[in-house]
């Protein structure tokens, strides 16, 4: 468990290092994902890997404890943007209906474009000319 | 006569600057309206990042607290979302070869939903006539807080302005989505979930894995990818946009 939490953390430490040492626009934690999932992916080639936390199940289950309540994690930062609703508000309500279109939007946008290129792709792998 | 410094005032002034306090108060609001949430068999206006902030907001409120104050207790609860991230690692490894072979789909997805999102707002904004300053602080609301602010400042806007539009993007598309999904008779939940991740970030993310396993995983993937294309596309976009 400690392990496991502890080897967590040093992927995100590592992805921070990385991301303020390139300056790269994407945040650290995001690095950190693709260092795990490097490690994990490595597990099944490299024995070494296979002790401790990546072989015995504790990355998967300290995982699976976080992301269970991921919703949580979202309430300290969402309290502060209560309290500064009127930065937003001062520039009138329609603000707030324009967050609802554009996210209406690029939900549909987005889904379809998802759904139309996975079909064209099916039937051009599925029909050989 | 009782001072200031015993009875209960004294304890309240303690308590209320102890993190214990607000820690608690932060994990059982959530744990209340998570119940909610599941007794509702996970209803999208049962939302319990929603309900959360503000019924911890109205407590703020009646009991004269400061943000900062409040914050230090809720801080230990804000930390775990870093690692949280990385753990999106593990879900993602276990559905690797489901979102391997929708690379394509998530490749062409991302770049027409991430223009999407900052043209949509954009173009939206400048018809309701809000100031420029406003429009470039509001064009990468799609995106995680982090990333955002960073990007609204590099374009001289007010990055609190773009915290608070991120958060209320979060929430609002979080709720959406399921009902937008099913109108449209999406059943697709690898759709479903990047949809999800690229409009409304963590708290979509959040959503769709209390939908399903694969829509979650579809919508860090998302959320990821997100925060890279926006970055790079958003000051190309608002050059072009706003001349």
């Amino acid at each position: 468990m400690i392990a496991s939490l502890g080897l967590i953390l040093l992927c995100q430490l590592l992805g921070e290092i990385v991301v303020r040492s390139v300056s790269a626009p994407v945040p650290g934690p995001v690095v950190g994902l693709m260092i795990l999932l490097v490690l994990l992916q490595g597990r099944d080639r490299i024995g070494l890997l296979r002790r401790g936390p990546l072989g015995d199940g504790g990355v998967e289950s300290a995982a699976s404890g976080m992301l269970a309540h991921l919703s949580l994690l979202f309430v300290p930062a969402g309290v502060g943007v209560v309290q500064h609703l009127d930065l937003v508000s001062s520039h009138g309500v329609a603000i707030f209906v324009i967050l609802a279109l554009s996210a209406l939007v690029t939900l549909v946008v987005t889904a379809v474009t998802f759904i139309v290129t996975s079909k064209l792709l099916e039937r051009w792998r599925g029909t050989p000319s | 006569m009782t001072s200031a410094s015993s009875g209960p005032f004294a304890l309240w002034v303690y308590l209320s600057q102890t993190p214990l306090l607000w820690l608690t108060l932060t994990l059982l609001v959530y744990a209340a309206a998570d119940a909610v949430s599941a007794a509702t068999d996970r209803h999208p206006l049962a939302n319990p990042v929603l309900h959360s902030v503000w019924v911890i907001g109205v407590i703020l409120l009646l009991t004269g607290t400061p943000y900062p104050e409040y914050f230090n207790g809720a801080q230990f609860v804000h930390f775990v979302l870093g690692p949280a991230t990385v753990a999106l690692a593990v879900p993602l490894y276990e559905n690797r070869k489901v979102v391997l072979s929708a690379i394509v789909p998530m490749a062409v997805a991302v770049l027409v939903g991430g223009i999407t999102a900052i043209v949509s707002i954009v173009v939206l904004a400048r018809l309701v006539g809000l100031p420029s300053n406003v429009v470039l602080a509001l064009a990468p609301k799609s995106v995680t807080a982090g990333v955002a602010m960073g990007i609204s400042e590099s374009l001289g806007a007010d990055p609190s302005i773009t915290a608070v539009c991120v958060m209320l993007t979060g929430i609002m598309g979080a709720i959406i989505v399921t009902p937008l999904m099913n109108r449209l008779r999406i059943t697709d939940f690898r759709a479903r979930g990047f949809a999800a991740g690229l409009t409304a970030h963590g708290i979509g993310t959040a959503r769709a894995f209390q939908v399903d396993t694969v829509a979650g995983v579809f919508a860090g993937v998302a959320m990821s990818l997100n925060a890279l294309v926006t970055s790079l596309i958003v000051p190309v976009a608002v050059t072009l946009l706003m001349r």
